[in-house]
């Protein structure tokens, strides 16, 4: 018999059948008055087009769909700048406490101290990890986190007269949602090279400073897995053009409990709770980006923060000169919720452990398989490593991305590919603390195969994916037909 | 430790192969006075056992809807979340998967949100709709900004029937896009036709409409729809969307952009996240919406296949030219939606709409019969939620609720001044009779005790 998990799935609309029940509500048990009594006539909908399914035909249609999906239980997910490691069960059982997932978030301080315990513990957790002095859990994912960290650097120098700063400066390798967020805060941004370390280039730095930067982003290890060792001397130089220096966490399960981006001299940063700390990330979310700052910042941080008082803990909406709100209520909740148990775990005594084990994997793949594909740049890497399939592509006519596609036929996700942008066919690697040596033992057999098949028999290679439930795709169709919601098939007459 | 395979020995074995000698050495590209030498000031590690005695002792010092009716809405809701929900969200091939950046071993995913879109669209009576936003406050502030581009105009028209909260995170998100927000205060609890109609100039980008609003009432969105496009403006409504199983859809009365906070769509009320943004709109704003859009596609061998599209707006490609800087957004939500829409379907979501709306009107006409109490806005029709006048405080009314084993309606006294002494009380299907009757009977005691 095939395997369930590889025959086509048809759509929900396509197994609907008229008249059929997901669920069963219980009768009225109120008196019931008139629709028309109740909604003004022009109000009242005529025809609700959803889908009609039993309960078992849900289940089993979405039971197939997720047999058609790689996920970190199932397997090795070394998606570079992802940081996909494995999601601790504890956690998942707590967020699904009714406590906590069923409580609303507009009941009075008093009926939600355990939720506040957790915020305001969280708030320190982080702003200790940080080295900085304050956090905010507001905002909903990474890129959520810069943007307040913009609007935070931007109210302080209105704040400080200094209104005319309205410049980003954004390192080529950094990630796509520096730039962007930079624009969505109403900054123009400007592009610093990296040198031939991969790191920024100081010299080019230097020349772009002015009265006009408002601040730096940087993540820091950078996208190319390297620690920026100039970074004192970058804050300094940034610092004294008047400028602010934010902090992308992406990076930060390279560093945690190893070095504080606030002791370096960054001003703000976000982390990303999904990536170091854990909460699952959900086939693209919910994310968590929580924002600590340095004390400078804090007086514009967004309502409400959590305090404790003789009474308790509350939320403070006093905060005069705030830059607003930016979330319907106090942040991912549940995802903050699940990041505070992880790093409870481990605790003040072994949250090192974390980073340690990260790098430690990460330069474990680097020195086992440089011989076979070109690391970027040779030296110890933090928790990921890039290597390029340059040398691939010009002797053999093979990509990264066929690399990529021919590791799913070995049972493996693919690293990511063409990021960072300056690295050609760029193969971004990223094993985390929650991988065994046996897993990267065989991962790097693995990609040893490849690297000879290339050479060998470059077709098996590039017409990859063999073994998955679908084939390569046509992306490119889909680009130029749109085809982004289905619709009944045209009645034949 | 337990979440780390690797063991001492391992440990030595990697670092020798690496050519170091500790893992110390592992941090010398960390220049030395930047490492982090002494020991964080954060908690001592729990083992796993005393981890959960932890959270559960938490969970006990909250106030859930497990264990009192909810009559609390104002934007989070209290809806029936049917078993395949938590069934499939709770299946770990979906929730710990990342964004389908590899679409042949990420069809789940991809399809998913395909059929999540196709459900929100039809929900809502549009053409097109995104794979979900952060929740809705955010989801609305998008849509304004990408309002105000597509109309070259600067003005949003916000009436005071907005969730007030969702209006500040939009000033907050178009203060630094030189874009401004003009507040239309109402009367009587409803945004007339007139006073939109007066209040708009030729710089309004958009008309911004709750339906059914904040406090409940349901507005005349076609009314308004059609003066938003007389003058040139756009109109963006925000809907609840267990309403559309019973209200017009956004898509009958022309919205050229549709918001909504989808929490209700089966997900956890979650001390308020993470939630679901919804967003749809016309098909000719497709190329301009904001976040992540799933495509229908074929694979080599001409089989139906599905992939992220359009990525040519998105940040990681376009950079400071993106339409939004959204990148992570609440995938996993989605699928709570698509489940939640797929389980109720065609019948049981318009039962659950028709349960609490005849229980909404149930309540508010018994609490009306008690001596103190009546309605603030008589004359406007309602779903789910309505607004109390009480004869006191209503945050001691909430007190005297609570002790009662009762969670009471929201005060609106904080963003409505004229509104002090008012409580928007929300009732879904999953109120009885019984739980009605005790609120209205705890009502009356209160005003007995004042």
């Amino acid at each position: 018999m095939q395997d369930p998990s590889l025959t086509h799935e048809r759509l929900l609309f396509e197994i609907s059948q008229p008249g059929r029940l997901g669920v069963e509500l219980p009768e009225c048990d109120v008196p019931v008055m008139s629709l028309e009594s109740l909604i003004p006539s022009a109000q009242i909908r005529k025809d609700l087009p959803l889908p009609e399914l039993s309960e078992p035909e849900v289940i089993r249609h979405f039971t197939h769909l997720s047999q058609k999906n790689y996920s970190v239980d199932s397997g090795f997910y070394p998606l570079g700048s992802c940081t996909m490691k494995y999601n601790p069960k504890v956690n998942e059982e707590a967020a699904r406490h009714p406590g906590f997932a069923r409580l609303h978030p507009y009941l009075p301080d008093a009926q939600t101290q355990g939720a506040l315990e957790v915020l305001y513990d969280m708030q320190n957790i982080i702003t200790e990890i940080a080295g900085m002095d304050a956090t905010s859990l507001q905002p909903a994912a990474g890129a959520h986190g810069e943007l307040l960290g913009l609007m935070l650097i931007k109210a302080y120098h209105e704040d400080h007269g200094q209104g005319q700063r309205d410049t980003i400066i954004v390192p080529e390798a950094a990630h796509g949602t520096n730039p962007a967020s930079a624009a969505r805060c109403g900054y123009k941004t400007l592009t610093v090279k990296s040198d031939a370390r991969g790191r920024v280039d100081l010299a080019h730095l230097k020349s772009e400073l002015s009265d006009k930067i408002a601040g730096l982003m940087l993540t820091n290890p950078n996208t190319l897995g390297l620690f920026e060792d100039d970074i004192a001397e970058i804050c300094d130089l940034i610092h004294g053009c008047g400028g602010l220096v934010y902090c992308d966490g992406a990076n930060m399960n390279a560093l945690v409990g190893r070095a504080r981006p606030g002791d370096m001299g960054f001003d703000v940063m976000h982390f990303n709770l999904h990536k170091t700390f854990s909460s699952p990330h959900g086939g693209g979310g919910p994310g968590s980006g929580p924002v600590a700052v340095k004390a400078i910042l804090e007086p514009y941080l967004p309502t409400p923060q959590v305090v404790k008082t003789e009474n308790g803990f509350v939320l403070e909406h006093n905060i005069p000169k705030t830059v607003g709100k930016i979330h319907g209520f106090y942040g991912s909740f549940l995802c903050i919720l699940r990041s505070y148990l992880f790093i409870l775990y481990y605790g003040k005594e072994r949250l090192k452990d974390v980073a340690d084990n990260a790098v430690l994997n990460a330069n474990y793949i680097r020195t086992e398989l440089k011989d076979h594909f070109d690391v970027a740049f040779d030296e110890i890497c933090m928790h990921e490593v890039i290597f390029s399939a340059k040398r691939q592509q010009r002797e053999h006519g093979v990509r990264a991305l066929d690399v990529a596609k021919r590791l799913m036929d070995f049972g493996y996700h693919p690293p990511t590919i063409y990021f960072p942008l300056i690295v050609p066919e760029a193969l971004m690697i990223e094993p985390t603390e929650t991988e065994s040596r046996q897993t990267l033992d065989s991962f790097i057999d693995a990609m040893k195969q490849i690297a000879e098949d290339i050479v060998s028999d470059p077709e098996i290679v590039k017409s990859a994916p063999h073994f998955t439930p679908v084939r390569k795709l046509d992306e490119a169709l889909a680009a130029r037909q749109p085809c982004v919601c289905w619709s009944p098939p045209p009645v034949a007459v | 430790m337990a979440y780390i395979p690797n063991t001492d020995q391992d440990r030595q074995a990697m670092l020798e192969a690496i050519g170091l000698s500790s893992l110390d050495d592992l941090y010398t590209p960390i220049p030395e006075p930047l490492r982090f030498k002494g020991e964080l000031n954060i908690p001592s590690r729990y083992n796993q056992l005393a981890l959960e005695k932890h959270y559960k002792t938490l969970g006990k010092k909250n106030a859930s809807a497990e264990e009192y009716p909810c009559f609390l809405g104002a934007g989070i809701y209290d809806h029936y979340v049917p078993p395949t929900v938590g069934a499939i969200t709770g299946r770990s091939e979906f929730y710990t998967s990342y964004t389908p950046y590899q679409p042949e071993v990420s069809q789940g995913v991809l399809q998913s949100i395909f059929e999540f879109q196709t459900l929100t669209c039809e929900l809502m009576g549009m053409d097109v709709a995104n794979a979900s936003m952060y929740d809705g406050a955010t989801a609305l502030a998008e849509a304004a900004i990408m309002a105000c581009e597509l109309a070259g105009r600067k003005h949003l028209l916000v009436p005071d029937t907005i969730n007030p909260i969702y209006r500040d995170v939009l000033e907050t998100y178009v203060r630094h896009m030189n874009l401004t927000v003009d507040t239309l205060v109402t009367e009587n609890g409803l945004t007339t036709v007139e006073s939109v109609k007066a209040a708009m100039t030729s710089e309004t980008a958009a008309v911004l409409l709750q339906q059914p609003n904040f406090f409940g009432s349901i507005e005349d969105a076609q009314g308004i729809s059609a003066v938003a496009h007389e003058g040139g403006a756009l109109f963006v409504t925000c809907v609840d969307p267990i309403s559309l199983g019973l209200l017009t859809p956004p898509g009958e009365y022309d919205a050229d952009i549709v918001v909504a906070e989808g929490q209700s769509l089966g997900c956890p009320m979650g001390y308020g996240g993470p939630l679901l943004g919804l967003f749809a709109c016309k098909t000719k704003y497709l190329r301009r919406i904001p976040g992540r859009i799933v495509g229908e596609t074929v694979d080599g061998d001409g089989k139906r296949a599905f992939v992220m599209t359009l990525r040519t707006r998105e940040q990681d490609i376009r950079r400071e030219r993106a339409t939004s800087n959204i990148c992570t957004n609440v995938a996993l939500y989605a699928l709570a939606g698509a489940v939640y829409l797929a389980t109720m379907g065609r019948q049981g979501l318009k039962q659950v709409a028709e349960l609490s709306l005849q229980k909404a009107h149930y309540a508010a006409t018994e609490i009306a019969k008690i001596p103190g109490y009546s309605l603030a806005f008589p004359d406007a029709p309602y779903f789910k939620e309505f607004v109390v006048q009480t004869p006191g405080d209503t945050a001691k009314l909430n007190e005297h609720l609570m002790a009662k084993g009762i969670i009471g309606g929201y005060t609106l006294g904080g963003y409505y001044p004229n509104l002090n002494n008012a409580l928007l009380l929300c009732v879904t299907e999953q109120r009885t009779k019984d739980e009605i009757d005790a609120l209205v009977a705890a009502l009356r005691e209160f005003e007995g005790n004042s």
